[in-house]
């Protein structure tokens, strides 16, 4: 059963396409992971599939959820770091579509709240304010706050990046665990390491896809070398993309 | 010491009207001023006290010096400077402290040109800088309702406006209402400035508003007590500034907004959450 369903997507900024009529299905219970070099469309994609941007053609569809199945751990966070709360009710937040704008925590809210954080490791951090956690606590946060919203559909940019090798671990073990709950996991990810030992599927960019399916097809280095080709930059005068719609 | 401190209250019922008017308009502004200085917009409060005055200016212009048409003068202009100015930062390119900055110049500039069409000294001074120790009792029942009315909404948009300052890609991600809680929060903002400026002017509003919010921030950690620090913070300049100004004999409303900048400093450099003094000099620190 596919989890998303994406048609001729073309997305970018002032009309310029950053992901170029793309084509594909994402299947229920995915782990897939978006590769590609830097500029290449990744966490473009990401957002195109959270609906934090619209297309400027084709569509994505997401058939059996709504855009409220979708949990989205943006790369870098527009988290305000001197906000003062704690990491009990950031984390809280996440239970947003259950309790809605009014609705009060119930015992049972405080429990999952408690029990992710125990997942990531950050029980006795409850009280703590969000400034004084590091760069490592604050991604595990982050986690218990995906894991609080418990959402079929979980795309992630580069949630490994800058992190130690034991919180990679961690969390890497926490998504293995939504892929065994069927749950669909899509992630921005630069160390094919980790994609070629925890994502069986792989999607490599390069504005266009490259290459589309099973891990070990998808990073050849032949295709490796044809997305390194890409040209980064816009060109201001290009003419408008005739391609069939 | 009761002549000083509580005489003058027992004394004089305009004291007590001034008093029970600052208590009011600290209920409600200090809550809003810790939200707009939360989403770094402490600077906006100003701008918009500037942007009600040709609202005020128009129904001075027409009724002369009358609470009503002067209130929904001032809260229409308010009302359609904060609005553009939101929809603006929304959906355009322009951020909210430059779209803000726009109307709100244009709108000063009005209100500046309408006061000059008429209008002595007098009545002038009294729009700029508020008559704190003469409210009447329309007037501080309007104050009671608005701030009513704040406290009120902030209760029920506690939670998106919260969000929307820490993590706004988040809430944009699981919910639609960041938009609509800003727009509320914004007309807060003009509703609460609007009943400053009866009790301070238009100039002095902001004062009881930010102050004590920007005072508390170095006490509290969480954003609850951030706002009932806040609040004790804008009724305790109320009551020292009124106490102030009856025994030295001081404009009023200068005087409360005096105090308010006394708590500031005060805070700036006794503050135990990033204050001068525990941040330069601090205690021994723990082992673990």
């Amino acid at each position: 059963m596919s989890a998303i369903q994406i048609r001729n997507l073309t997305l970018g900024y002032d009309r310029h396409p950053a992901v170029h009529h793309l084509d594909g299905t994402i299947e229920q219970g995915d782990m897939l992971a978006v590769v590609g070099p830097n500029g290449a469309g990744k966490s473009t994609l990401l957002k195109g599939l959270a609906g934090a941007i619209p297309p400027l053609g084709g569509t994505v569809e997401l058939p059996r959820l709504g855009r409220h199945g979708i949990a989205y751990l943006p790369q870098a966070a527009e988290l305000d770091r001197s906000f003062p709360i704690t990491v009990f009710e950031l984390v809280a937040m996440g239970l947003w579509r259950r309790t809605g704008l009014f609705g009060g925590l119930s015992r049972q809210d405080r429990e999952a709240v408690g029990d992710a954080l125990a997942a990531v490791g950050l029980t006795g951090f409850e009280r703590r304010t969000i400034g004084t956690l590091s760069g490592g606590q604050m991604q595990r946060m982050l986690f218990a706050r995906l894991l609080v919203q418990d959402a079929r559909v979980i795309l992630l940019d580069e949630p490994f990046t800058a992190i130690d090798a034991r919180t990679c671990a961690d969390l890497l073990d926490l998504v293995r665990r939504w892929n065994a709950e069927k749950r669909t996991v899509v992630a921005v990810l630069h160390d094919m390491e980790t994609v070629r030992q925890a994502f069986p599927r792989s999607l490599l960019l390069a504005r266009r896809a490259i290459a589309w399916g099973a891990t070990t097809e998808v990073l050849t280095p032949e295709n490796m070398l044809a997305a390194r080709r890409m040209t980064e930059a816009f060109d201001d005068h290009a003419d408008i993309c005739t391609e069939a719609a | 010491m009761y002549d000083l401190l509580i005489g003058p209250f027992v004394e004089f019922e305009f004291m007590r009207r001034a008093l029970v008017g600052a208590v009011a308009l600290s209920l409600g502004g200090a809550p809003v001023g810790v939200f707009l200085m939360l989403r770094r917009m402490s600077l906006m409060g100003d701008a918009m006290a500037h942007a009600i005055l040709p609202g005020a200016a128009a129904g001075y212009l027409l009724f002369g010096l009358a609470l009503v048409p002067m209130t929904l003068g001032g809260i229409a202009a308010g009302f359609a400077v904060a609005l553009t100015a939101g929809l603006v930062a929304r959906f355009t390119a322009l951020k909210e402290d430059a779209s803000l900055a726009a109307f709100y110049l244009m709108s000063l500039a009005l209100g500046v040109t309408i006061v000059s069409l008429r209008g002595s000294n007098v009545d002038l001074f009294r729009v700029l800088f508020g008559s704190v120790l003469a409210l009447d009792d329309p007037t501080l029942i309007l104050v009671a309702l608005i701030t009513t009315v704040t406290l009120l909404a902030l209760a029920l948009l506690w939670r998106p406006l919260v969000l929307d300052c820490v993590d706004p890609g988040f809430l944009r991600s699981v919910s639609r209402s960041g938009a609509p809680a800003h727009l509320v929060f914004l007309a807060l903002v003009v509703l609460n400035l609007v009943a400053g400026f009866h009790a301070l002017g238009t100039l002095l509003a902001v004062g009881l508003m930010m102050l004590p919010a920007i005072a508390a921030r170095f006490w509290a950690r969480d954003v609850t007590s951030l706002v009932a620090m806040a609040v004790g913070f804008g009724i305790l300049s109320g009551y020292a500034g009124l106490t102030l100004s009856y025994n030295m004999s001081l404009p009023s409303g200068p005087s409360i907004v005096l105090m308010a900048g006394v708590i500031y400093l005060v805070s700036l450099v006794f503050g135990p959450r990033g204050g001068l003094v525990p941040t330069y000099w601090p205690a021994r620190h723990r082992a673990a």
